[in-house]
């Protein structure tokens, strides 16, 4: 459980570290291979996963529910 | 832990005005087109082929081989309204077409064709509106599911706020799914009042429901790296089994798998994505996973895309996976009489997994195949191998057209 309140706390302390990136400095950060959502293809192996594992969720998609997964 | 709490609270209030700001009028000089618009196509088919000897079906043994062929198409619209925020629609449809070799064992009759064939449909719709001078986003979202023992009706709800610079943004969603199970039993199992309704295939059924909170925070940490905080909490009561479960005793007798009527969830995860020189992104995820079951998972997972050059990648990855077992598992012949809940599912035990292969992405400037609408192809490919000699193959193929 210290794990968890260790993220929130860490948080502030990572926004103040960040440099400040000006959208013209942003041109790798925009590659379509940066993208920090799950990607479409992802979206099936995501699901075969929710059904043969015991966890899920925290990757963008579902927690259960909605399939007779998990 | 009262006083936990209050540091909490306002370390997220601290870090909520961060992202304040005064909005600023619209710019007139960029012209926005207010028609609904077409903006891409998705198709995703994959198919995805398993086989292992621990079928929860069949009381933890006996063949888990399955195969599935998925085919999903999502159309996404977006216009702008006469104050420039834009507006998107998306509908998506997903159908998915599966054998299931332990499904035939609960009966001949309970299930669609003696091979055990058997179909879900999946259709949803999502309507967002972004203030692109503010930076807040607001959606909405309804999905429902049916296949032939499950049926499924899900909303929810999100919000997001970018920082003035663009580069943090957190995000804040609630989910739910109203869910059916229909409860078919083993046919040993069945008594015969029941068994009367079953020749019409109406199954009684039972609810099952899930409630999600999210919580999103992205961070550019500088021009090459940046990262992604998720928090789900999730919550579910009702039938959180499957009644054709089977599962043996010590003293040869049989029941239906018994799980808890709740189960609590915390997943927490972390993105970072790197772009390592001119060529190469690292794509990097970890997931710490407890439940109140008594599942405590990790989740490790890299990928790294080689750009061959700036339209085409290669992208070998490789995910790891560790879970403690569900307090209600054990094996063939393992439970006993005194036990108040049970399971011989293995998806609920102790395992490691590792899940490994590459995908190859294309998306030439002048479109696949020199057509300016067929944007973008993508090919993957993982082979996936459990510690309980479990293994599958999957194979995908999204296809985005503009």
């Amino acid at each position: 459980m210290v794990s968890l309140f260790a993220i929130p706390l860490a948080i502030p302390v990572l926004i103040s570290s960040c440099a400040t990136v000006k959208e013209y400095q942003k041109g790798k950060l925009n590659d379509a291979e940066m993208v920090l959502g799950t990607r479409k293809i992802q979206k099936t192996e995501m699901s075969f996963q929710s059904y043969r594992e015991g966890a899920s969720g925290a990757n963008g998609g579902k927690t259960g529910g909605g399939c007779g997964c998990n | 832990m009262k006083k936990i709490c209050l540091v909490l609270a306002g370390l997220y209030l601290n870090l909520l005005a961060g992202f304040a700001q005064s909005a600023t009028p619209p710019d007139s000089t960029q012209y926005k087109s207010r028609k609904l618009t077409l903006e891409e196509i998705n198709l995703v088919s994959s198919y995805y082929h398993q086989d292992g000897n621990n079928s929860s079906v069949t009381g933890g043994i006996g063949s888990e081989k399955l195969t599935d062929f998925a085919n999903i198409i999502d159309v996404k619209f977006a216009k702008y309204d006469k104050r420039y925020h834009k507006h998107s629609f998306t509908f998506e449809a997903g159908i998915d077409s599966y054998t299931s070799a332990s499904s035939d064992q609960i009966d001949s009759k309970a299930n669609s064709s003696a091979s055990s064939h058997d179909i879900r449909i999946y259709p949803s719709l999502s309507w967002s509106v972004e203030n692109e001078i503010k930076g807040t986003g607001f959606g909405l979202n309804v999905s429902a599911s049916t296949e032939f023992d499950y049926k499924s009706f899900g909303f929810g709800a999100s919000f997001s706020k970018k920082s003035k610079n663009n580069n943090r943004e957190f995000g804040i969603k609630a989910q739910a799914y109203l869910d059916k199970v229909s409860l078919i039993l083993p046919v040993e199992l069945r008594t015969g009042s029941v068994a009367g309704q079953e020749d019409d295939h109406h199954y009684p059924a039972t609810p099952r429901n899930s409630l999600s909170g999210s919580l999103s925070y992205s961070q550019v940490v500088n021009q090459k790296l940046q990262l992604l905080f998720l928090l789900d909490l999730a919550w579910q009561n009702g039938y959180l089994g499957l009644p054709f479960h089977r599962v043996y005793f010590n003293d040869n007798t049989l029941k239906a798998e018994s799980l808890p009527g709740t189960r609590f969830k915390i997943p927490i995860g972390v993105r970072a994505n790197y772009f390592l020189g001119d060529k190469i992104v690292i794509r990097s995820f970890y997931r710490y996973y407890h439940d109140d079951w008594g599942i405590t998972a990790h989740t490790a997972d890299i990928e790294t895309a080689i750009k061959i050059t700036p339209f085409f990648s290669v992208a070998p990855f490789y995910r790891y996976y560790h879970q403690t077992a569900a307090k209600y598992f054990s094996p063939y012949q393992a439970h006993t009489a005194a036990d108040p809940y049970f399971t011989s599912n293995y998806d609920l035990s102790k395992f490691e997994s590792h899940f490994v292969g590459a995908g190859f992405r294309a998306a030439p400037p002048k479109g696949v195949l020199g057509n300016s609408h067929f944007s973008m192809i993508e090919i993957r490919y993982g082979h996936y191998m459990r510690s309980n000699n479990f293994n599958s193959n999957i194979i995908s193929l999204n296809l985005k057209f503009k």
